[in-house]
């Protein structure tokens, strides 16, 4: 049974994705129950996995019994079980948030969102677990067509964000598949491994160069990395407020790890920092998105629109991490796609509820929350000071080892864009709990005609709640923690080379 | 440089259709010519792969084993067969191309219902107008 985990926690959802139909089709009510229940069944997978690749180093899984040059392998590695973890962890929160908000804002359409919502799952799960570049793609696709689908359905404007998304998605994807073919036309191989062995001798090829620049493309359009995150905002702000939770927090950070493997794993970090200077060139990208999605987060009243731009941001973090190249920044990298994969998902839960309750993402409509929601609230309060990088929250640890990484590599500018996107962070977050806990409630904006101005204590419902919680709890616990994981996984999870 | 066109025409021809597709995606304001330029961006990519598995000289389809000389009777001459790996891969691709293509239809049907028209510009004319 445990060495058939790897297996187990694509096979599983991918099959249970076709049966919600036949369930939904019996009873509608008990998708939700095996949803879950799947998730469960992925979640306990990736942590046997990664039990397994701490008691015994990494290990590959061969499909069909074939032999990896030739068979499509899953390879488990310290990297590629921690993000499984990742993953499966915050696709389960988020399936046992999703209840009430599908319940209510995609009535009729329970049965069809489940089903795309497990393939996305599986999607980004595959991408993570292959180690087989075709084969990435095809997850890659698996994820982003339900992911279209997932983000059509959403509210106003959603379908307009959607069908951008399919064309940069396509084009992203398309340049991906180029890369892989040209690098199959040079070397003969699609196995990552394989690769890894066959290409430093060819680095002088141009087909290779152009292979390495249709991949840096392709990924950084399907990673919404700036410039090429254009599609993002409107996409993920429109789409339904558990499918947001779900996507903002993992695609990007699923991108990104495909981008770190590309780059250190298929090539090796020489080829990716001195043949060509694409390390400098992203650093300085992210040097700008950190700005320029702060200071576009500032612009917005949308509460969700904020935290996407805030998203531009913190990509930039994990690619300047990626960019100067060393074990530090690599670290603090990895780190942050941990870290903000939990600030994310908690903060995109929180919108969701306060829309559930409130109806309304308006930044400046947020009077007496933390007398409304005083849970959520509170969880809101504890995200945002991890954001901002206060310690013991984990936002404060990746922040460090991204500075210190920068420092390291000699880049001044990039440590100081951190620090200062630390104060535009706080400026952000204060603004909104200013607005929530200290702005006493004006006529005009109570929505019960003015008669009651003290304000009811109407908490988000427990589905809700209990994930939110347990998030913002985590979001603690990974701080306090953070240099057992660093000590026990992360350090072994950056590549070898370094 | 004749030469050099003609005898690699396969690749012009995937680079030039890519190229329209592409421009078809980034300048027409229809978002069916949008869709329509993705695919044959796609399948531009679909040929230059067909075209990578290609050997001139005499290779044919199927995989027949015995006919290279000095090995045993297993052995396959590699010229004789051409490359059927990438085919297969593209038959994975096409597959893709084509729910890709079936989602953004489904999502052009959402649009037209919602905005009765699929010029880019009309819709953002009408989205500015209701103020959304």
């Amino acid at each position: 049974m445990a060495e058939q985990f790897p297996a187990l926690i694509i096979v599983v959802p991918l099959i249970a994705a076709f049966f919600i139909p036949l369930i939904g089709w019996w009873k509608k009510q008990l998708c939700y129950p095996w949803v879950v229940a799947v998730l469960v069944v992925t979640f306990i997978s990736s942590l046997g996995i990664i039990n397994t690749v701490m008691t015994t180093g990494k290990f590959s899984y061969r499909l069909g019994g074939w032999a990896p040059p030739w068979g499509i392998e899953y390879a488990l590695d310290y990297l590629s079980a921690f993000m499984l973890v990742i993953v499966s962890f915050i696709s389960l929160m988020v399936a046992v948030y999703s209840k009430k908000s599908v319940e209510k804002e995609l009535p009729e359409k329970t049965v069809p969102f489940y089903t795309l919502f497990l393939l996305l799952i599986t999607g980004l799960l595959g991408i993570v677990i292959t180690g087989d570049v075709f084969n990435l793609f095809v997850f890659l696709e698996i994820s982003s067509l339900s992911c279209y689908a997932l983000i059509a359905i959403g509210e106003e404007g959603a379908p307009i964000a959607a069908f951008n998304y399919v064309i940069m998605g396509t084009i992203g994807a398309c340049f991906y598949l180029l890369g892989v073919g040209y690098l199959y036309v040079a070397t003969g191989s699609l196995n990552m491994a394989d690769l890894a062995v066959i290409l430093p001798n060819m680095y002088h090829s141009k087909i290779i160069l152009v292979a390495f620049a249709f991949f840096t493309v392709g990924i950084m359009i399907k990673g919404a990395i700036f410039p090429l995150h254009i599609w993002m905002p409107d996409a993920y702000s429109t789409a339904p407020s558990a499918v947001s939770a779900l996507i903002a927090p993992l695609m990007t950070k699923v991108a990104a790890y495909v981008m770190i493997r590309i780059m250190f794993t298929i090539f090796q970090p020489r080829f990716s920092v001195e043949t060509v200077p694409v390390m400098t060139i992203l650093g300085w990208l992210s040097f700008i998105a950190i700005f320029a999605g702060g200071i576009k987060a500032l612009a917005q009243t949308d509460l969700k629109k904020m935290l996407v731009y805030i998203l531009v941001a913190e990509v930039g973090y994990i690619v300047m991490g990626v960019s100067v190249a060393n074990k530090i920044g690599l670290t603090g990298a990895i780190l942050h796609i941990l870290n903000d994969a939990f600030m994310m998902a908690c903060l995109f839960l929180i919108v969701g509820a306060i829309s559930y309750r409130i109806g309304t993402r308006d930044i400046h409509k947020l009077h007496n929350l933390n007398k409304i929601m005083p849970f959520t609230m509170g969880a809101f309060t504890i995200t945002a000071l991890s954001m901002v990088g206060i310690p013991p929250a984990c936002g404060f640890f990746s922040k460090w080892y991204l500075i210190l990484g920068t420092i390291e590599a000699g880049q001044w500018a990039f440590a100081a864009a951190l620090l200062c996107s630390s104060l535009i962070n706080a400026v952000l977050f204060f603004r909104v709990i200013e607005c929530a806990y200290f702005k006493p409630m004006e006529p005009a904006y109570a929505n019960d005609g003015g008669e009651t101005h003290m304000a009811q204590r109407d908490e988000a419902p427990l589905t809700m709640l209990v994930p939110i919680v347990i998030m913002a709890a985590g979001i603690i616990l990974l701080g306090i923690f953070s240099g057992n994981i660093i000590s026990s996984i992360i350090q072994f999870a950056v590549p070898a080379s370094f | 440089m004749l030469d050099y066109v003609i005898g690699k025409y396969n690749f012009w021809i995937y680079v030039v259709l890519m190229m329209i597709g592409l421009y078809a995606m980034m300048g027409k304001k229809n978002l069916v010519k949008k869709l329509i330029g993705m695919n044959i961006f796609q399948s531009a990519i679909i040929l230059f792969y067909i075209s990578t598995g290609v050997k001139k000289g005499g290779a044919t389809v199927p995989i027949l084993m015995g006919h290279a000389q000095g090995h045993g009777h297993q052995a396959i001459d590699v010229a004789g067969y051409l490359n059927p790996l990438p085919h297969v891969l593209m038959l994975t691709a096409i597959v893709v191309s084509i729910a890709t293509t079936g989602v953004a239809l489904a999502i052009l049907i959402l649009i037209y219902r919602r905005y009765n028209t699929l010029e880019e510009d009309e819709i953002l004319k009408i989205r500015k107008d209701t103020g959304v």
